[in-house]
C-alpha cells in the first residue's frame, strides 16, 4: 500500500447549502410536473358558456368558489418568510443571536399561518377529493404544496434548534435554511398562477 | 465553517453484531454493497417472471400458465424488477460505494440520507411486488392493492431521490483539493449526470403518481383507473428513460478501458461532453413526451418545411442520446487502438453490455419512424430489453473491475468471461427475434387471435432462450461474485495498475477510506504517486 500522510481537515464546501439547492431544484420539478398536468387537463377540457366570461373552459365545476383571498394571503405570507429567513441570514453573520432566533421564530409563525390558509381553503370550499377530476387533482397538487411547507417548518425548526443550542457559527445551515424557503417560494408561485389564478 | 457531522466513529463496526452492523449502517461501502446485493436477487426474480411470459408466448393457447388477466401485471412486475429492482440499484450502489473513494473523501456527503433511500426504496420495491402479487398493480383487479402499487411507487422513487442526492452533492462538494470536476475520474463524473437526471426526473414520476393515486383512491374521473396506471406512470419503465439510468454505465466503460489498456483516455474532455450528451433524454422524460417522425414514405419532399419541423424536435429527444452513446464507444475504442488490452473480464463485459445499449438505441430510433408501424407492437421489448441487459452487463463489468476494492478480493478473469459471452448471447437472443416479430406486428401481451404466417413460435422462443441464458449467466455470476468474495484469491491494493485515487487506499478500505487528503494536480493522480511526480501531499 502507498504510504499516505495523516489527514489534515478537509476544506468546507458548504455541502449543505449545495444539498439544499439539489433538494429545491427536485421540489421544483415536482410542483412543474405537477402544474404541467393540471395545464393538460385543462387544455384538454371541453368548452362551456359562462355568464360572466363568455366561452371558458369546462374544468373548474361552476359551483366552485376558490377563496382566492386567502390564496392571496398565502403568497403574501411565503415572500414575508423570504424576508425573514434572509433576515436570520443577516443576523446569523453578524453573530446576532437574539435577531436571528427572533428571525427563524417569525418564520416558523408565518409558516403555520400559510398552513392554516391552506386549510381554510380547503373547508371553505367544501368539495370533497371523490367528486371529480379536478377535485382530485386540485387536493392532490395543493397537498403536495403544504407537503413541502411543512417540510420548511421542519427545516425551520432544526436550523432554529442548532443555532439557538450554541451552533452560532453554522452561518451555512441559516444560509441553506434561507435557500429553501426562496425554492418553496418559488413553487408556490406556480401554484398559485396556475391553480388559484388561471384555475 | 461548517461543523455537520457526516462520518460515523470508526469503531462502530468492532462493537456491534454483523447483523445489526449492516442494517443501521451509514458506511457508504457498504450501503453500495446493500445495493447490488439487492439488486441481484431482484435480477434474478425478474428474469424468472420474463421466462414465464416468454414461454407462454412461444404458444399462448397450449402453454397457458398466466391468466389473461395477470399479463399486464405480470409484465408489470418484469419491468419494475428490472428497472427500479435491478439497473437503478445496481448501478446507485456502485455509485455509492464507488464515488467517494474516486473523490478521494472520507464519505459520501449526507451518508445517512444514503442509507436511509436505500431501506426507502427496499420498502417502495417491496410494496409495489406485494401489491402485484396480491392483484393490484398495473390493471390489477383489487382497488386497494392498486393504491398500494401506486404508494408504493412513490416511497420507493423517494428513495432513489434520496440516495441520487447523496451521491450528486458528494461530487460536488468531497472531491479531494485540486480535483476539479474535469480532473475527476469518468464514472465519478456520469455518477453526478445520472444522479443529477434522476433528480430532475424522478419528482416528475412522483408528482404524476401522486395524482394518480389520489384519483384512484378517491375520484377514478381523470386518470383512467386502473388500467390508466401505466398509461400515466410507464413511461419510467421504457424509453428514454432507461437511457438515463444507464449513465453511471457509461462511465463504467470508460473508466475501465484506459485502466485495462493501461493508457489515457483518448479525447478525456470529449467523453465528458459524450456523458452529458447522453442526459438530454431528460429532456424527453420529463416532457414526458415521444416525438415520432411522420416519414410519409416517398413523398418526403412535399411539406418538406413541416417535415424539417418535426425532424427537429425528433433529433433532439431521441438522435441525440444516441450520439452521445456513439462518442462513448468511438472514444473507447479509440483508446483501445493505441494499445493491446490484456482480455479480461471487466473490459469484455462493459464492451458488450455497451454493444447492447447501443442496439437498443438504434433499434429505439427506428421504432419512433411511424411509417415503419411498430407501435404497440413488440418491437418495443426489443428495444428495452437490450438496454436494460446492456446496463446489467456493464455493471457486472463494474463489479469485477471495483470487487477487489469492496471485498478485498479477486474474480477469476477464466470464470467470468465465459458470462460475458453468454450475456452477448442473451442480449441477441432477447432483441433481435423481437424486432422480427415486431415488424409481423405481434402485440406487446400474449398471442391469442394473432395471425401471422411466419415462424412466430420461433421468434418466441427464441426470446425465451434468451432470458433463460440471461437467468443462468446471472446465476453463475452471483454464484461466481459469491464464491470469490468470500475465498477468492487475495486482491492487492492497487490490481490493475489504476490511475485513479480509489486504488490508493488498501483493499478493502479502512472505514473513513483514506489516511490523509491527497492533493491532486492531474486526471490521474495516482498515476502521478507512483511516478514521483506528485507526493500526495497533504492539503
Amino acid at each position: 500500500m502507498l504510504a499516505l500522510p495523516p489527514a489534515s481537515q478537509p476544506a468546507p464546501r458548504r455541502q449543505l447549502f449545495v444539498g439544499t439547492a439539489v433538494a429545491g431544484a427536485a421540489g421544483l420539478m415536482l410542483i412543474g410536473g405537477m402544474m404541467a398536468t393540471w395545464l393538460k387537463f385543462r387544455a384538454d377540457a371541453p368548452v362551456r358558456e359562462s355568464m360572466k366570461r363568455g366561452f371558458i373552459k369546462d374544468w373548474m365545476p361552476a359551483k366552485i368558489v376558490v377563496p382566492e383571498v386567502a390564496a392571496n394571503v398565502m403568497l403574501l405570507g411565503l415572500l414575508v418568510v423570504c424576508v425573514m429567513a434572509q433576515w436570520a441570514v443577516y443576523s446569523a453573520k453578524r453573530n446576532d443571536r437574539t435577531h436571528t432566533g427572533l428571525a427563524l421564530g417569525v418564520t416558523a409563525l408565518m409558516t403555520l399561518a400559510i398552513v392554516n390558509a391552506q386549510i381554510f381553503i380547503w373547508t371553505q370550499m367544501g368539495v370533497g377529493a371523490k367528486d371529480g377530476a379536478f377535485h382530485s387533482m386540485f387536493y392532490a397538487a395543493t397537498g403536495t404544496m403544504t407537503v413541502l411547507l411543512l417540510s420548511g417548518l421542519v427545516y425551520t425548526a432544526v436550523a432554529a434548534f442548532r443555532y439557538l443550542g450554541g451552533r452560532t457559527k453554522e452561518v451555512e445551515l441559516v444560509s441553506a435554511h434561507a435557500l429553501y424557503w426562496y425554492f418553496l417560494t418559488a413553487a408556490f408561485c406556480a401554484v398559485w398562477f396556475v391553480i388559484y389564478v388561471q384555475k | 465553517m461548517t461543523s455537520i457531522e457526516t462520518h460515523l466513529p470508526t469503531d462502530v463496526s468492532a462493537s456491534t453484531p454483523a447483523i445489526p452492523t449492516w442494517l443501521t449502517t451509514a458506511d457508504h461501502k457498504k450501503v453500495g454493497r446493500l445495493f447490488i446485493g439487492t439488486s441481484f436477487v431482484a435480477l434474478l426474480a425478474g428474469l424468472v417472471l420474463a421466462i414465464l411470459v416468454t414461454f407462454e408466448r412461444i404458444n399462448a393457447d397450449s402453454y397457458q400458465i398466466l391468466s389473461d388477466n395477470s399479463v399486464p401485471q405480470v409484465l408489470a412486475a418484469v419491468r419494475l424488477l428490472l428497472t427500479f429492482g435491478t439497473v437503478v440499484p445496481l448501478l446507485l450502489g456502485l455509485s455509492i460505494a464507488i464515488v467517494p473513494l474516486q473523490l478521494g473523501a472520507r464519505s459520501n456527503a449526507f451518508p445517512r440520507l444514503a442509507a436511509a433511500g436505500f431501506w426507502t426504496w427496499l420498502t417502495g420495491l417491496g410494496l409495489a411486488l406485494a401489491s402485484i402479487i396480491g392483484n393490484g398493480g398495473p390493471s390489477g383487479g383489487n382497488s386497494d392493492l392498486v393504491d398500494l402499487y401506486l404508494a408504493g411507487s412513490i416511497v420507493l422513487g423517494l428513495g432513489v431521490l434520496m440516495t441520487a442526492t447523496s451521491i450528486a452533492v458528494s461530487v460536488l462538494t468531497t472531491r479531494a483539493p485540486g480535483m476539479g470536476i474535469l480532473r475527476a475520474p469518468l464514472f465519478t463524473w456520469s455518477s453526478l449526470v445520472g444522479s443529477l437526471a434522476l433528480i430532475l426526473t424522478m419528482p416528475v414520476l412522483i408528482g404524476t403518481t401522486v395524482y394518480v393515486y389520489i384519483d384512484h383512491r378517491y375520484a377514478r374521473a381523470g386518470f383512467g383507473g386502473n388500467t390508466g396506471v401505466n398509461q400515466w406512470i410507464g413511461w419510467a419503465l421504457s424509453q428514454p428513460f432507461s437511457y438515463l439510468l444507464a449513465i453511471p454505465a457509461l462511465g463504467i466503460v470508460l473508466d475501465v478501458v484506459p485502466t485495462i489498456g493501461r493508457t489515457r483516455l483518448a479525447q478525456r474532455s470529449a467523453a465528458f461532453g459524450a456523458v452529458g450528451v447522453v442526459a438530454v433524454a431528460a429532456l424527453a422524460t420529463v416532457t414526458q413526451t415521444s416525438i415520432t417522425l411522420p416519414w410519409d414514405g416517398a413523398k418526403f419532399l412535399d411539406n418538406a418545411g413541416t417535415k424539417i419541423a418535426d425532424l427537429l424536435p425528433f433529433l433532439l429527444l431521441n438522435v441525440v442520446p444516441v450520439l452521445g452513446l456513439l462518442g462513448v464507444l468511438g472514444l473507447s475504442l479509440l483508446t483501445l487502438k493505441s494499445t493491446k488490452p490484456v482480455i479480461s473480464a471487466p473490459l469484455t463485459f462493459v464492451l458488450i453490455g455497451l454493444l447492447g445499449i447501443l442496439l437498443g438505441a438504434a433499434a429505439h430510433i427506428v421504432g419512433l419512424v411511424q411509417d415503419a408501424g411498430l407501435s404497440g407492437s413488440i418491437y418495443e421489448a426489443g428495444v428495452y430489453v437490450p438496454i436494460t441487459f446492456g446496463a446489467i452487463t456493464i455493471a457486472f463489468g463494474g463489479i469485477c473491475y471495483w470487487g477487489p476494492k469492496l471485498w478485498g478480493r479477486s474474480i477469476s478473469d477464466k470464470a467470468a468471461i465465459p458470462l460475458a459471452l453468454l450475456a452477448l448471447l442473451a442480449i441477441g437472443l432477447d432483441s433481435i427475434p423481437y424486432y422480427i416479430a415486431g415488424f409481423a406486428d405481434q402485440p406487446t401481451g400474449l398471442v391469442n387471435g394473432f395471425s401471422y404466417s411466419g415462424p412466430q413460435d420461433l421468434w418466441n422462443a427464441l426470446t425465451c432462450a434468451g432470458f433463460v441464458v440471461m437467468l443462468l449467466a446471472s446465476i453463475a455470476f452471483v454464484g461466481l461474485a459469491l464464491k470469490s468474495f468470500t475465498s477468492g484469491a487475495v486482491a492487492g491494493n492497487d490490481p490493475w495498475d489504476g490511475t485513479s485515487l480509489e486504488w490508493a487506499t488498501s483493499s478493502p478500505p479502512p472505514a473513513e477510506n483514506f489516511a490523509g487528503v491527497i492533493v491532486v494536480n492531474s486526471a490521474t493522480p495516482l498515476a502521478d504517486i507512483k511516478s514521483g511526480s506528485s507526493n500526495g501531499k497533504v492539503a
